[in-house]
This record gives C-alpha cells, structure tokens and sequence, in this order.
C-alpha cells in the first residue's frame, strides 16, 4: 500500500457501498484487510450493477439456449445463428442514472457503451434502437431532459455512423425523477470472427488500447447501484464525457486488428472499467492477470491506481494478444491515431495483481471478483397496492361522449402520437440496408449479399406490468415478438432491460420477481430464447419509485426480405382483417389515462397459443405476399390502429369498417387494449389464399372493412360512431408529440 | 473509369458509395486513405458523408487540410473529377475549392429526412444525365448543412450557373417549406467554376437502388461515367 492511500475501515467499506457483511467476508475470503485500491475494486464488482447480487437467483428460470444460439447470457452481448456463415449479435442496456443527472452526455455514452459490447464481439453494429420514459411531457424539466436525451443520443450514433431502426417513448409521473434511457445495438458477425472476452493463453500481452484514462466516471457503477434524493445534482462529476469519434476510430482499428489473427480475447471497458475487464476477463479463462497501472495512458496527472482501476472513462478497450504478435496490433491503432499499449500479461496464477510503479497495489483472486459477490434472495411482498388496482373497473366511468373526439384526443397524446420529432434527428439510414424506416412496427434492414433480412424492435407497457407484472412482462414479449412477426420476421431472440425501484422493498423486489416469472413464461411458450440483457435496480428518487419496466428488445429474421411488410395501408380496394380475440380492457388503457389520469383495473387475457397462433399466421400470410400492410392494435386499441394505418405510410388511405354488432360499451370496443390482435389488409388476388390460410392456423378472425376513401369511417351494426377526416386524424396523430417539446 | 473513395478518420459513407458504385453500377472503385496524396490512378474522386475527425472544430475544417485534399487542385487540373457529398461538401467548402460555407442547421437540430431537389444546371459532368427543372428524390442527414455565401459569392454563382440543386417541394416548387436547413436560397449544392468539382448535402448513394430511397442518386454517377467515356483524351491519359 502506498503511503498517500487512506487507511480502509468498515466506515471506508460503508462509504463505498459495501455492506458490513459484505466487508466481513472480504476480509475472510482475503485473510486480511484490502488495500485501499483492492476496497475499489471490490465495491465496484460486487456492486448490484455488476454483480446482479439482488436479481441473479430469480433470473435463473429464463430459457437461453436453442439450437441457433451461439452465445448465451455472460458475454459483452449475444449471439443467434443468421444461417450461412453470418450472425447476429444484439444487446440492450441501461444509461438512466446518468441521463437523469446530464441528459445529453449521460444518453450519449449510454449508445456508446452499447455500441463497444457489439463490436467487441467481432460485429459491425449496424442498427441501434432507443427506448425512453419520461415524466409529464407537459412539466418543462421533462422537456429539457427530452431535449438532452434524444439530441445526445442522435449526436452519438449520427457521428459514429450507425442507423437509428426505433425504440419507443412513453411518458408517466412516475418517471419524473428517474427517467429511463435504454440503448440496443445489433451487429452483424462472420461465424468465425466472433471474439470473446477472455484472456486465454498465460504468458500472452495484455494491451490498453483507446482513449485515455481519465478521472471521470469513478464509481459510476457504484452510483447506478443507489436511489437518488435531492443532491442528485452533485453526482455531475460521475457522468463520463462521450467521444463519438474515438469510438468510431475504435470500432474501426479493432475490426481491423481482430482481422490479422493477432487478437485471442478483447473487453470493453464499461462500468468498473479496468477493474471489471481484468477481472472478468481472466476469470472466465480459467487465468490471472498481472497489470503495471502506471503504464495505462492518462489524460490527467497524478492519478493513484485506485483511480484508473475504477475510471469509467469512455471508448477503451482491453485485448489480450497473441504472444509474438504485439507489433501488428500496435501497426493496427497506429494508423488510426489510437494509444495501443502493453499494460501486462495473462499469468497462470489466477490472480489480479496490480502494481503501481513496480509497488503490488492489489493482488486479489480473480473469481473473488468476478464471481463471487454474494448472490442475496431478499424477501418479496405482493403490495398492497394490488388488491385496489384490480378492483377498479373502468367500465364504472362514463364513456366518452363523442367516439371521434376521443380517437383524436387518443392519437394526439404523446404517448400515440408519432414520434418523427425524435427520429428525425437521427441517422436511420447510414449502411443503406434500412429497408422499413422507424415509424412501423418494428425496423427492417436488409443484409447485403444475402436474400435474408433482419427486423428489430424494443417493446413494453409499464402500465400492464404495474397492475400485473407477471401478465404485463408476458404481454412485453408477446408484442415484442407480434412487431416482428407483423413486419414479417420470426423471432430469433430477445435482450432485456429490467429497469425497477430498489430490490431491497419486498414490493419492487415482488414486482421484478413476478416480471421474470412472465418473461419466462412467455420465452418458453413463444420458443424465443433470452441471449443477454441487463437490470437496472434503484430506480427510485425520493423513495418514488419507477412504474416497473422490463423492455424487451428483439431481433428476427426474414427468410426473404422481399417478403416483408410495413404497419400502413397500401391501396384503396384492399380488404381489411382483424386477428386476434375480441376479449379487450379498459383496465391500463390510454383511454383511462387520457381521460381520467387513471392507471388501474383488470387487463385482457394474455394465450400465449392464440398469440403464437396469431403470429404464425401473419408471418405465413406476408411470406406468401398476401398482405399488403399489418399493425398490431396497441395502445388506444383497435381505433387508434385504424387510424395510424390510415396516415402513417407515405400516401394516406381512408378506411370503412364494420366492427359489428356488439354487447360491449362501444368505448371498450373501439378503445379496449388486449394482446395478440392485428389489423391487416389484403389484397383483392390473395383474399381466397388468406382465408384458408387463417383457418389452417385456427386464428380468431374477421374481415371487418374496406381501404379507400379520404376518411375513416367506423360504423358499430350498421351505425357510424367515427366519422372523421383523414387531414383531422393525420394533424392530431402528427402534432401531438411536438407540441410538447418545439 | 476508375473511382476513388477517400476514407478520413470518422468518414461513414464510404462502404455505401464504394457498394453503390461497383455492386450497383459495376465500374471499378477502390478506397483512398486520407494521407495518400498520389491520385494517379483515378478519374473521379469522391469524398464521402460522416465526421472527420469528429467535426470538432468546425465540420469539415480538419479534413480540409489533409494531404489528399491539398492534391485535388493537381487532380482536377488535369481532368479528375471531385464529388463531396454531406461531410465532402463541408471539406471542400472548408478547403475553398468551392465557394461559401456550411452552418449549423437553423432548427438547431440533426435532420435526417427526404428531399427533393431541383435541378438547376444540368449542364455540368455530374448533371447531363438529368433534365433542367427535374425534380429528384434525395435523403439528407446532417446537423450543419445550412449553406451561405455573400452577397458577391451569390452574385457570381448565379452568373456562372454554379447552382446546381436547391431544396424544393416535390412538385418542384423552390418554397420555404422545402427548406430543411435553412440554407439561402435553398442551395443543396453548388459546382466550382471549372465545372470539375461538385458538393451537394444529400446524399446520393443513398439514392441508388429501388428499395432503398429510390434511384435518383445514381444519375449524378451515370452523369460521370457518360462525360469520362466521351472525353476520350481523358479516358486514354
């Protein structure tokens, strides 16, 4: 220990996070006291947001193998099988602690962060997808953290140069003091270029390469492991600084390295920065690692090796090179202008150690790290809450007294309302794969030399998952993969971001628990095995927790990508077609909240046959070109579908449907929200072939209308209860979201 | 014909032009790392979208000293072509081989969305493939793409007929409405006096194929390989 360390204590050990316990058994597992530097190391591994110590034990259930996965859960991202030589890598993860104290650079490095874990796989990123939640849209602190977010996410990935294909953006109060940033990346990979983080091979180079060390970002993982309260603010310093074009020339000098055969393992150095890489890397290899941190290249003097250890500075990597080899990765990063520089060797010895100036600063058991943070099984309560929420019935409201009036306050919140304002401001089309632009239901790229496409999507109402969390995470996934399937795809596997308040409530810990428990059900039901993901615990500020919201984020293939199918109707003549059970709730609804500012009641059924069946249907009806547009019926129901596929395509069509003759209040008809229900349109020549299609899959079905005209009209047994003007409908759906933030 | 695509540190479009012109076009092209000064090879050189070095200091104003531009001059003087598209107009306007300049956009904000443009001079090696007053469909994705010149700039490249595209609806009216950066005039590119160099904001390999945008973007690149296989002098060198 060097003389300028401050002496550890438990007091130390508290004020880094660590718990009393936790303290106790570093010491045991030690047979000592650590050092100052070795206390870092610890609180930043074994913090929640490394260690997954309060989720692990309920994770366990989660189905991550099938015959096309060729990385599961554990590594910087998964991986799933494209067919041929190619697959296909994805990860999404959270960046909401830093977004919520600087939006811009907190969002920013979130798509950096996300971008690193695609290419340290040996993959070119070539889509990332964004999902948000915010406050009250009308609250201007939520605007100017909109504002930060989606300009700061757009500056990243528009100047890396990768293509924005979705994510989504809803809003509730709940969120107000911890809004949610989600980033996904997706790349492409040859088979066999795919790396790992591993540090294989004792005697082998480890190398520094990337930007320079700095003192930002120190304990960021440790802060993303707390709540926040009211001096949030001060935690500024923690937030790291992006540098979109370091990381573009990182990008492009590993690609290029990993090419020469010289590269045995590579590591992002994300949170815990090097104190994670060299840990975790030599811990899944079996190995140990021995590092001089003096010769780590610094952006600032005087550094202690507590700090580089810990800096979460952005864009750098770790790799490990083949011995013999050093010269053609130093050639590699020298010619894009990057520091590649020898910091230590892999050794046999299965130990961390770290030297400061030739001084042993830590010497610490790499499994003790990187495996063997406690793993806790807090106790869980269903909330009180519940009881109330499911007793409430929305039906015990009044209607709304004009159903046109309601469809348009319904497509103007900003929750419905379409979010080009946000998209607009990203790249969508660097690559020139982007084949379906955001704005349908999920994003389709193509893949060049191939017939084959790729969808993607991020989905979940925290609404559902709130009243029910194990129904409203199966509902996340059922409409994750319903996107997919409506765009033509078939669902390969799925990323998750759990992002919930604090595990050590019973109430959040029930709800998370629940919410995996949903998730798994539906993985194994619908075959979509889960390749990666991540959780996101203490989203709580001033004890006011996060509505509970486990994004899914998803990835499928189109067999052949000519074969693929967009959320808008095509042309006038074209038959429409309703899939899916009729049984649709109030309870959740936008309707309720719109007009009630309610979240509560009971939600729809979710059969994950009739879903499966629903999906398989639409995907065999636009593989056989049938279809000319699919939408699944989402927020606001079946109306608001209607009414998006009427004007969010390139050329508006108006529509006349017949919703029959109904016992239900026509509010719940029109409005009602329920799972695995899709409009579709047909063509004139496929409607015979569509029809034996739907009862060969015995889907619940109808034809219910007609496209054409210059309005939407919905009539209920005859009569018209919406009449409106496609201008009226377009102008709502259009402006809603931008009257909040221009 | 041969075809240069110059790769700077942070460039991006560059696998999309070389895909375009030889997966879609099938002419020749190789890529040109930015420190290569030695353009012997080639007849039309084409400097990509993205970021060089970041856009840090100014969009563009990096790359605008960098060895392969200083030897454009040298390669246009005997008979090489220059295409910059989106970051390559912003470097050759930064490198004064063409007049005028790019700033940030007016709504203060990245746009990626389609345009369309109007063809104003279709007298030039990148346009005679294209009609006077055609409309064509183009996307754009920029945050500093607002074009200006001076009242004398402006003067003179109306005299010269360097205005090639301005933004316009897509019934070709030239309206503020069709604006999407703020740019005067609604210029979305303009040619050197020589007629030997060519910036434009959107991006036309982006343009280039039925499924993706539309085709549009291939007639500046139909307009090249016409002029080089008609200037026979050129071609034989």
């Amino acid at each position: 220990m060097t003389a300028a360390e401050p002496k550890v204590t438990l007091e130390l050990a508290l004020a880094h996070g660590l718990t009393a316990e936790e303290y106790d058994r570093i010491i045991r597992r030690l047979g000592r006291e650590p050092t100052f530097t070795e206390l870092g190391l610890f609180s930043s591994l074994w913090s929640e947001h490394c260690a997954y110590k309060h989720s692990r034990v309920f994770l366990r259930g989660l189905p991550t193998r099938a015959p096309h996965v060729l990385q599961g859960p554990g590594e910087n991202a998964g991986i799933v099988d494209l067919g041929g030589d190619l697959a296909l890598t994805f990860k999404i993860e959270s960046h909401n602690h830093p977004s919520f104290i600087e939006p811009f650079q907190g969002a920013a490095t979130g798509v950096g962060g996300i971008l690193r874990d695609i290419f340290t796989m040996g993959a070119r990123p070539i889509a990332v997808l964004d999902s948000l939640r915010f406050g009250d849209p009308a609250d201007p602190r939520t605007r100017r953290l909109i504002e930060g977010v989606v300009s700061g996410i757009g500056w990243y990935g528009n100047c890396f140069g990768v293509p924005n294909l979705g994510g989504e953006v809803a809003f509730a109060p709940e969120y107000a003091g911890n809004p949610l940033v989600n980033a996904m990346a997706v790349g492409l990979v040859r088979k066999q270029g795919i790396f790992r983080a591993r540090a294989d091979g004792v005697g082998n180079p480890v190398f520094y390469v990337g930007a320079k060390t700095g003192r930002d970002g120190i304990h960021g993982a440790t802060m993303a492991s707390a709540t926040f309260d009211e001096t949030a603010e001060e935690r500024r310093p923690t937030v790291q600084v992006g540098d979109p074009f370091t990381e573009k020339l990182l990008l492009e000098a590993c690609l290029e390295a990993m090419a020469t055969g010289a590269i045995v393992g590579i590591q992002d150095m994300g949170a815990a920065g090097l104190a994670c890489a060299c840990s975790e890397m030599p811990a899944r290899s079996g190995t140990g690692m021995e590092i001089e941190a003096s010769r780590v290249p610094q952006r600032e003097a005087g550094m202690t090796p507590y700090e580089i250890m810990l800096s979460e500075s952005q864009e750098r990597m770790l790799l490990v090179a083949a011995r013999g080899r050093e010269e053609d990765v130093r050639r590699v990063f020298a010619k894009w202008e990057l520091d590649a520089v020898p910091i230590g060797t892999v050794t046999d010895d299965g130990l961390l150690r770290v030297r400061f100036h030739g001084e042993v600063v830590a010497e610490v058991p790499v499994k003790a790290l990187a495996d063997e943070a406690p793993v806790y099984e807090k106790p869980t309560a269903r909330p009180v809450w519940q009881d109330a929420l499911e007793a409430f019935d929305p039906l015990s409201l009044p209607a709304p007294p004009d159903a046109g009036d309601a469809l348009l306050a319904l497509l103007e919140s900003p929750a419905i309302a379409s979010k080009e304002w946000v998209y607009r401001q990203y790249d969508q089309q660097v690559g020139t794969n982007s084949l379906v632009l955001p704005g349908s239901d999920a994003g389709v790229l193509r893949i060049k030399g191939t017939r084959i496409g790729v969808a993607v999507t991020t989905d979940c109402n925290a609404r559902f998952v709130y009243l029910d969390p194990r129904a409203g995470a199966a509902m996340a996934v059922a409409e994750a993969a319903r996107n997919l399937s409506v765009s033509g795809a078939r669902p390969l596997g799925l990323t998750d971001c759990l992002n919930f308040g604090s595990p050590e409530r019973p109430e959040i810990l029930w709800q998370f628990k629940e919410a995996v428990a949903g998730l798994t059900e539906a993985c194994r039901a619908l075959e979509i095995p889960v390749v990666g993901g991540n959780v996101s615990f203490y989203n709580e500020t001033l004890g006011q927790a996060i509505l509970p919201t486990p994004i899914v984020g998803m990835a499928g293939i189109l067999d052949d990508v000519e074969a693929r199918c967009t959320q808008w109707f095509a042309a006038p003549g074209d038959r429409i077609a309703l899939l899916g059970p009729d049984t649709v709730s109030l309870g959740g609804s936008e309707l309720l909240w719109v007009r009630h500012r309610k979240v509560a009641g009971r939600l729809a059924p979710l059969d994950l046959q009739v879903e499966r069946a629903v999906q398989e249907a639409c995907r065999a009806a636009i593989g056989a070109r049938l279809v000319a547009s699919a939408h699944d019926c989402a927020e606001g129901g079946l109306a608001v579908a209607l009414a998006e596929a009427c004007v969010s395509g390139p050329r508006r069509q108006g529509a006349e449907v017949e919703l029959g003759p109904s016992a239900a209040r026509l509010d719940l008809t029109l409005f009602g929200e329920g799972p695995s229900r899709v409009v579709v349109s047909v063509k004139a020549e496929g409607v015979r072939h569509f029809e034996q299609l739907m009862s060969e899959f015995r889907v619940p079905w109808r034809w219910i209308g007609r496209v054409g005209g210059e309005r939407l009209i919905m009539k209920a047994g005859g009569a018209s209860v919406v009449d409106l003007d496609l201008d009226r409908i377009a102008s709502a759906w259009r402006g809603g979201f931008e009257r909040y933030v221009s | 014909m041969n075809f240069g695509v110059v790769i700077f540190p942070g460039t991006w479009s560059d696998c999309d032009f070389h895909y375009v012109i030889s997966e879609v076009l099938h002419q020749p092209v190789r890529y040109v790392w930015h420190r290569d000064a030695n353009l012997a090879d080639f007849d039309c050189l084409i400097l990509p979208g993205g970021f060089s070095y970041g856009d840090y200091l100014r969009a563009g104003a990096v790359a605008g000293r960098s060895p392969v531009v200083e030897a454009l001059p040298e390669f246009t003087a005997r008979g090489g072509l220059v295409l910059g598209s989106c970051n390559g107009f912003q470097i050759l306007c930064e490198a004064k081989l063409l007049p005028g300049a790019l700033m940030r956009n007016e709504c203060l904000q990245y746009r990626c969305q389609s345009t369309h443009l109007l063809v104003e001079n279709a007298d030039t090696p990148f346009t005679r493939a294209m009609r006077h007053g055609q409309v064509l469909k183009m996307p754009i994705s920029h945050g500093e793409g607002k074009y200006y010149a001076d009242a004398e700039t402006l003067r003179r490249l109306r005299a010269k007929n360097q205005i090639v595209f301005r933004y316009c609806t897509e019934d070709g009216r030239v309206a503020k409405e069709a604006n999407p950066n703020g740019s005067i005039d609604n210029i979305a590119g303009v040619i050197n006096e020589e007629g030997t160099v060519l910036g434009l904001m959107p991006h036309p390999e982006r343009a280039a194929e039925a499924a993706v945008g539309g085709t549009d973007g291939t007639l500046i690149l139909h307009s090249i390989l016409g002029t080089l296989v008609e200037d026979g002098s050129f071609l034989k060198r």
